[in-house]
């Protein structure tokens, strides 16, 4: 039966069929990518990308030395986007905890109805930038902080809904049942069954967000929401670049700072 | 005289055992909040008068309005998807040299370290100050944000690939070396054949991710759809801008379902 004549003199993993399906696939990225190249330069000014290296030596050459007499006038912005990005976590988890218990599959009242409304809310949220939401806040309730920890409130509830409803959906249904049969109601089950096994869970996302949050309340003032990007914006509209070097540093420290700050907590925690 | 047992069990606090620093934590948690509060300045007067606006947004995104800017909206949009398309793709492209360079496994410890320094630099460089960057750099337009989008990328695609190869099956790796296979021969067969259908989601997220960043880098002057949506904020017609944030979102939810579905068919 199994003649060996049969069989193909050269192995290869994939058919003919298959390869050439791959590499026509291939092919179309390659044409899709020159068409897009096509359109995306076809405003570009050429003679500015050429000069490019020229600008950055400018740019480079004026942001050396950095002015550091520049940076006690930076503690008070810099304790501004700490707020920001403290205060709009905590506001972003209060919101993003209802969302995620109507989200999940095993929480939500109703799967066909309720579900994909949070569903929605929580994709919403992750696709429009803290900085966008910034941008409206500002022309609805004026520039300032709290703009600001709205903004990051907002876009906090796609990031923290999403993971926290996939760790309410991964809870041991043995414990729920357990409490179950003791005669608990449904608040009763979410205080005892469910919250114990995810509150672990929602620390360590708070705490994530937090840390992500720093990095783009440094950049909300650009839109007139308060903190170290509002310096950020008048340093280089007035050209004063020394200034802008003091600046990326000292959003570059607090960045690094509350990564190992965060990396610190969460390792405690889980 | 036998021990006094507690009656009633309480669950012992994990995190902070020691009561003393526990309290003193709790209190400096506090502190810190009420500091905090007290620092957001509220102009009441001016929220309300911004309510009117907050009312007329709320309208103009039940309402959008695609047809009076549209040649804006789509300008900004075939933008933004062009950047997002061919950044994506360059940006790949040079990542996975980085991200074979920054893998322990395969390389000596000098290009380890260098491949690691540009994985880092990328890293910590929010997009939007790389923008402003470009942008002075190269003029305002969609070409700064390309760069800013491929930039972004070699910083993600890189580590996350450098982390996949470090983590690899070793014992392939093994077999392949002990037929006597040159360092290229080793990626082609046993690497390659274990991080491609990691590294081709890992591609499709980026896209969707750098879709979403190309809305943003638009307002610091880098084209796309945010240039779009900044103007018509600006110009306070908010029907124009609801319009353009129902567009993203349904963007964002396209590429999101799409790209899951077409990892599952690859893998």
């Amino acid at each position: 039966m199994s003649d060996i004549s049969m069989l193909p003199a050269d192995w290869s993993l994939r058919s003919r069929a298959k390869r050439i399906a791959i590499w026509m696939g291939w092919l179309a990225l390659v044409a899709l990518f020159v068409w897009c190249w096509q359109i995306m330069t076809e405003t570009t000014i050429w003679a500015f990308v050429w000069d490019a290296p020229r600008q950055a030596q400018d740019i480079g050459g004026r942001m050396l030395p950095p002015e550091w007499g520049y940076l006690p006038e930076l503690m008070q912005p810099l304790w501004d986007t700490l707020n920001i990005a403290t205060l709009g976590t905590i506001g972003g988890v209060i919101m993003a905890v209802p969302v995620a218990l109507l989200a999940a599959r095993n929480t939500t009242p109703s799967a066909t109805f309720l579900r994909p409304i949070a569903l929605f809310i929580i994709v919403a949220s992750r696709s429009i930038n803290s900085l966008i939401w910034a941008l409206l806040l500002v022309t609805i309730i004026g520039p300032g902080l709290l703009a600001g920890i709205i903004a990051i409130a907002l876009r906090s509830i796609g990031f923290i809904g999403k993971l926290f409803y996939e760790a309410i959906e991964e809870t041991d249904p043995k414990q729920i049942e357990a409490i179950l049969a003791t005669g608990a109601g449904p608040a009763q089950v979410l205080t005892y069954g469910v919250v114990p096994q995810v509150m672990p869970a929602l620390w360590g996302i708070s705490v994530f967000r937090w840390d992500i949050n720093i990095r783009e309340s440094a950049i909300l003032g650009l839109v007139g929401a308060g903190g170290i990007g509002l310096k950020l914006n008048a340093s280089m509209a007035t050209l004063a670049w020394d200034q802008v070097a003091v600046i990326l540093l000292l959003i570059l420290a607090t960045v690094v700072v509350s990564e190992w700050v965060s990396a610190v907590i969460r390792r405690t925690i889980i | 005289m036998t021990a006094q047992y507690p009656t009633t069990w309480r669950r012992p606090h994990q995190i902070v055992p020691d009561r003393r620093l526990r309290i003193a934590l709790q209190i400096g948690v506090l502190v810190y909040l009420a500091l905090a509060f007290s620092t957001v300045e509220v102009n009441w007067q001016r929220v309300t008068e911004g309510m009117e606006r907050g009312q007329r947004f709320i309208m103009g995104f039940l309402q959008p309005d695609f047809t009076s800017r549209w040649r804006d909206i789509s300008q900004g949009l075939i933008e933004s998807l062009t950047m997002t398309l061919t950044s994506t793709v360059v940006g790949v492209l040079i990542s996975v040299p980085i991200g074979i360079g920054a893998a322990r496994n395969l390389v000596p410890r000098p290009v380890y370290l260098v491949c690691r320094a540009i994985v880092a630099v990328s890293r910590s460089l929010q997009e939007v100050i790389v923008a402003i960057f470009l942008v002075a750099m190269f003029g305002f337009g969609p070409f700064a944000g390309f760069l800013t989008l491929t930039f972004a990328t070699i910083g993600f695609i890189a580590k996350l690939l450098a982390d996949d190869i470090e983590e690899i099956d070793e014992t392939q790796a093994e077999a392949i070396r002990a037929t006597g296979a040159t360092w290229f021969q080793l990626l082609d067969y046993a690497i390659k054949p274990q991080i491609m259908p990691r590294l081709i989601g890992l591609s499709l997220y980026r896209l969707d991710i750098n879709f979403r960043e190309s809305a943003v880098i638009g307002i610091v002057g880098a084209g796309g759809i945010g240039a779009t949506l900044n103007t018509s904020i600006d110009r306070y017609e908010y029907d124009s801008a609801g319009a353009i944030l129902l567009i993203i979102i349904a963007i964002v939810m396209v590429a999101e379902y799409s790209s899951s579905y077409l990892r599952k068919f690859l893998q």
